[in-house]
């Protein structure tokens, strides 16, 4: 994390990424308090209420939270460390928008063919394999799963059109 | 001699040929999922377990925790080789092991980490043999306060005993029992944090968070750093497994050493990641040769390996005797016990002894079998290593796809997932600490309910938890745990103040 020489420039430092969390917990905090005081926090005839727990997780969350964004307002003054390079970034968006891509693709086509795509795609434009190999790789490990999910395990997952034509 | 008749008995239901095929089968698997990244122990075993939905229990635990040895042996290899920790518990493998792999000395460098964490693994099962019970037994007394005691100890500990900022510690904690709270209401049937979605209802599964976290987490910081793998190969025959093991006998102070703090932070919630560097560091302080270590010194190897395993081990104590994870991964099996209809805690050694025994049985029989597994088949796995990321990448996040998604059979568990590996990131990044997260979604309920419970026994007054002794000295020691991060730079300061008087 400290490395303040790398390859690119720091697109955020590591002072704003934790002032940016803290800032999210103590939002988090004061909603889990909100909801909980909606729904009773406080002590009934027969016991605790339903939100009585969860209130004061809320609490602390906000506590530890509001320390941290000081800490982290104070850390800002002092260093300049990045959080993430923009060559970082773009490494991990390379992996991370594709994935979201697969997600979203498994309620169109299914999990088995949207893997196949997956898996195919990344090789051929990610790892620049040829599409011969990408696309034996991608089909390999989709038939495989299917076989294994479907027919040996018996548990059935998100099926497309695919499969639907071929009758599966 | 109880405990050695019913060993006996755990021994004929472990040593049935399914029992011991599932036993390679769960070694290999574990061996592999430890030398991928973005695979690990606790997600893992996560995406393995709906597969075992229709074994027995005894079956089905005996696999996993294969998984788990394997997974533990399965770190060293990439450490040592690869010089990259495929478990956050052989970061301190790689100090000594990596240097000896770059002197030509791999195949000892392997032989001695593998020894030294069957030697680990085998003392922490004999612990758990013979105390387990004896904790089970003790724990049948506990009531609803002396539970939410152990649980505040278990959490406080963590708050005690890691190394960052103990806010973070206690905010990651929190947010884990906040997410546990999602969905009905056990008690009153309220709804709580759903904010009207009906798919929310279910709550959060502390399997899906899991495999956020620590397999897309890991594989998105695993991309950032632009991983090649150059790795050294080794080559293991039974002459260089004789005369490390020649050697090793020399090392057993180091290694009583790594065992005790191993055992002690694997049944406190340390877990094998500190316990390893603790080992290490002691290690190089107490020995002859500690100006060596980080140069390619044996020692240097052993000493956290052994505790890696002691503690990795000793943390399915509190697991099997209180219902209790010490770490992650055993958060995960107790996760498996509930599904397969088992109440983990002090009344599985009474109610099922079988499955108990069984599974302390193949502990011993695993971590054998581990042994020669990965002491005949390092090669193979350091080839798995040399294919490119670029294929591992995408086979290992449609493998955690496909892991979420067979939790609940819920779309929203994946999306989810991705969410939850985008937190991996940051929070890794930050050093959020993300195991006492996931046990307080694990124990949150749990947990909550015991609260419950004791104060309605005292009508809404938390004087209960100090009711009698039990409970009173177990609340004070979590309070101690609580407040030591905050107390321990006064009391340095106040040293420093006084040195500084004398001087």
């Amino acid at each position: 994390m400290d490395r303040p020489e790398g390859d690119g420039d720091g697109v955020v430092t590591v002072a704003t990424m934790e002032i940016i969390v803290a800032g999210l917990f103590l939002a988090f905090g004061g909603m889990v308090m909100f909801d909980s005081y909606r729904i009773g926090a406080s002590w009934a005839s027969d016991g605790p209420e339903a939100g009585y727990f969860p209130f004061y997780t809320g609490l602390i969350i906000v506590v530890a939270s509001l320390v941290l964004l000081v800490q982290g307002v104070r850390q800002r003054a002092a260093s300049r460390a990045a959080f993430v390079e923009a060559g970082q970034l773009r490494q991990v968006a390379l992996v991370f928008v594709p994935a979201l891509l697969y997600v979203a693709g498994i309620a169109l086509a299914g999990i088995y063919v949207s893997s196949a795509v997956y898996i195919t795609l990344f090789m051929v434009f990610i790892g620049h394999y040829r599409w011969l190999r990408s696309a034996a790789v991608g089909a390999g490990v989709g038939v495989f799963a299917f076989v294994l999910f479907e027919r040996w395990f018996s548990i059935p997952l998100p099926k497309g059109f695919v499969e639907r034509a071929l009758g599966l | 001699m109880d405990e050695l008749q019913s060993l006996l008995n755990g021994f004929a239901i472990a040593l049935t040929l399914q029992n011991v095929l599932l036993m390679f089968l769960g070694i290999v698997l574990g061996v592999l999922i430890g030398v991928l990244p973005g695979l690990g122990g606790a997600n893992g075993i996560a995406i393995l377990l709906p597969l075992t939905f229709t074994m027995s229990p005894t079956s089905a635990i005996i696999m996993l925790s294969c998984i788990y040895w394997g997974a533990l042996f399965g770190g060293a290899i990439t450490s040592i080789l690869f010089n990259i920790p495929g478990e956050p518990w052989s970061v301190a493998t790689t100090f000594d092991g990596h240097p000896m792999a770059r002197q030509g000395r791999a195949g000892e460098a392997l032989t001695a980490a593998f020894t030294g964490s069957f030697i680990g693994a085998f003392f922490a099962v004999v612990m758990i043999t013979f105390l387990a019970p004896l904790v089970a037994e003790f724990a049948l007394r506990f009531g609803p306060p002396e539970y939410f005691a152990v649980y505040l100890l278990a959490f406080c500990s963590f708050v005690g005993m890691g190394k960052g900022s103990p806010w973070k510690t206690i905010a990651a904690m929190m947010l884990g029992f906040a997410l546990a709270a999602v969905g009905m209401d056990t008690v009153t049937g309220q709804l709580r944090l759903t904010f009207g979605s009906t798919e929310l209802m279910r709550g959060f599964d502390f399997l899906v968070a899991v495999i956020g976290l620590f397999g897309i987490g890991e594989i998105l910081q695993t991309m950032e750093e632009g991983l090649e793998f150059k790795g050294r190969s080794a080559k293991i025959d039974a002459r260089v497994v004789w005369q490390t093991w020649k050697q090793l006998p020399r090392f057993w102070a180091t290694s009583i050493r790594a065992v005790l703090i191993g055992c002690w932070m694997g049944v406190t919630p340390g877990g094998a990641t500190p316990a390893s560097f603790m080992s290490y560091g002691v290690a190089r302080q107490i020995s002859k040769n500690g100006h060596n270590f980080g140069k390619g010194e044996m020692e240097g190897v052993v000493a956290p390996e052994v505790a890696a395993h002691a503690a990795g081990t000793s943390a399915l104590l509190p697991m099997l005797a209180l219902g209790i994870p010490g770490s992650p991964t055993a958060a995960v099996l107790l996760g498996g016990l509930l599904i397969w209809g088992l109440q983990p805690g002090p009344l599985l050694f009474v109610e099922q002894p079988d499955f108990v025994w069984g599974l302390i049985a193949s502990m011993y029989l695993g971590n054998l079998v581990g042994l020669f597994v990965v002491l005949t088949t390092v090669p193979l796995f350091a080839a798995i290593l040399r294919v490119p990321f670029s294929i591992i990448a995408p086979v290992i996040i449609v493998v955690c796809a496909i892991g979420a998604y067979t939790v609940n059979n819920a779309m929203l568990d994946v999306w989810l997932m991705m969410l939850f590996g985008v937190a991996g990131y940051v929070f890794k990044k930050l050093d959020y600490p993300m195991a006492p997260m996931v046990l307080a979604l694990v124990l949150g309920d749990r947990a909550e309910d015991s609260f419950r419970q004791a104060m309605l026994m005292s009508q809404g007054s938390l004087t209960i938890l100090w009711q009698n002794w039990l409970v009173g000295s177990i609340t004070a020691l979590a309070l101690v745990m609580l407040a030591w991060p905050f107390v321990s730079p006064l009391l340095a300061r106040l040293r420093g103040a006084r040195a500084a008087q004398q001087a």
